[in-house]
């Protein structure tokens, strides 16, 4: 039950950033099932105690592999679904109780939670970064024909 | 390609347009090159050089060529265009329509509004907002309180946003009601965790992904847009705390 609320609100969440984003309209019903999977994998990695850079790392990941085939089905650019994917993982209210207790004056929690979010957004950008890297050497890698699947493929046709 | 002036001048009209309507509409810097460096090979510009910013695009024929800046001084989200945009630059690329086409097309894209209606958009930030009550470890009591703080925030922040075009103070003046609406609700019984309501009310409003795309900008060496829009999300993230510090504090 837990699992069903937190899917249907990451869906709604995510969707409703697409509509304000002005995705194209077809596109945003794949974008919220892109930041609903994302967020499912922090969730679930945050229920069995990794903490919240590992998990933001992991959920960042699995949405830009998914943007990116996404984008290839549908020949659009990837981040249409990047872009509305990972805001459930932005730390936007950690970035809020930053600037919160910055103008309450209180710059060492307001420094702890700045540092906090640093470090989560840095996280998501890796987790981005590795996914488009690691899906541009193995697509590479398919175009020469170099690796077992291509060559299964060939044998198969 | 050297002997015709007339035909770079419209290439390279054609590629700063397409370059500026994706920097608008907050496409990443990399691909913004990417996509104008591509659009010139495929018109036999092989020289062509481009520099990106956030702020301004410097575009470049080559060595002897004409060379051109085109500043820019808005910036929202807006994936429609891009994807349009991207659209145009792959079918030039691959010699389905000529340059003029294409250069028609985009003139269009950048005189059309492609934004739904704005109750569609507050309707949306109402619903995110009680999504990411309810993801944050929210109760269900306080979702009515979410709602209306969420629509009213956006609501607030894009009418400021077109009446003094200060983004900043649009931003300030929409949490300062988000936090109004959330302390009233409180007061009269309809909520109970203020903080919860109000990071979900301000979901729409904080600036995560521009802290983001910073970061990626940062790590894939482009400095000078990464601070930019690091400079940017630091202070809507300080015009935002200001505006819940200030009720907070009331």
């Amino acid at each position: 039950m837990e699992y069903i609320i937190q899917i249907i609100f990451s869906f709604i969440a995510t969707a409703c950033f697409g509509v304000i984003f002005n995705a194209p309209i077809k596109a945003i019903p794949y974008c919220g099932a892109v930041g609903a999977i994302g967020w499912l994998i922090y969730y679930e990695l945050g229920s069995h105690g990794v903490d919240e850079v590992k998990a933001s790392f992991a959920g960042a990941f699995v949405v830009a592999i998914l943007a990116q085939a996404l984008a290839r089905r549908f020949r659009m650019p990837m981040i249409i679904y990047s872009v509305s994917g990972i805001i459930p993982l932005v730390p936007g209210g950690v970035a809020y109780n930053t600037m919160r207790s910055i103008v309450e004056l209180d710059y060492a929690l307001g420094m702890q939670n700045g540092m906090r979010v640093f470090m989560i957004s840095g996280a998501i950008a890796m987790g981005l970064v590795f996914a488009e890297v690691i899906m541009q050497i193995l697509f590479s890698m398919l175009r020469k024909g170099k690796t077992s699947i291509q060559s299964f493929v060939k044998v198969k046709r | 390609m050297i002997e015709k002036p007339q035909q770079n001048e419209l290439a390279i009209d054609c590629f700063l347009l397409a370059g500026r309507i994706m920097m608008e509409s907050g496409a990443e810097t990399y691909r913004v090159e990417d996509t104008m460096l591509r659009m010139a090979r495929s018109q036999n510009m092989n020289d062509a050089q481009s520099y990106v910013t956030p702020t301004g695009i410097i575009f470049s024929l080559g060595k002897t060529q004409p060379t051109r800046i085109s500043a820019i001084s808005t910036r929202v989200t807006d994936l429609h265009r891009i994807a349009l945009v991207n659209n145009v630059s792959r079918k030039l690329t691959s010699h389905i329509i000529t340059l003029e086409q294409a250069y028609d097309e985009l003139n269009k894209i950048q005189k059309t509004n492609y934004f739904l209606p704005i109750i569609i958009q507050v309707l949306a930030a109402s619903f995110a907002s009680i999504s990411f009550l309810i993801l944050f470890g929210g109760i269900w009591g306080d979702m009515p309180a979410a709602f209306i703080a969420g629509g009213a925030g956006l609501y607030v922040a894009t009418m400021m946003q077109k009446l003094t075009r200060v983004k900043f103070f649009s931003e300030f003046v929409a949490t300062l009601v988000v936090g109004m609406i959330a302390s009233l609700a409180l007061y009269f019984g309809y909520g109970t965790q203020i903080d919860k309501i109000i990071i979900g009310s301000v979901m729409p409003l904080v600036p995560g992904l521009l802290i983001t795309n910073a970061v990626r900008d940062l790590m894939a060496g482009h400095f000078t847009a990464g601070m930019a829009k690091g400079a940017e999300a630091f202070l809507t993230a300080f015009a935002i705390g200001a505006g819940i510090a200030l009720v907070m504090a009331w």
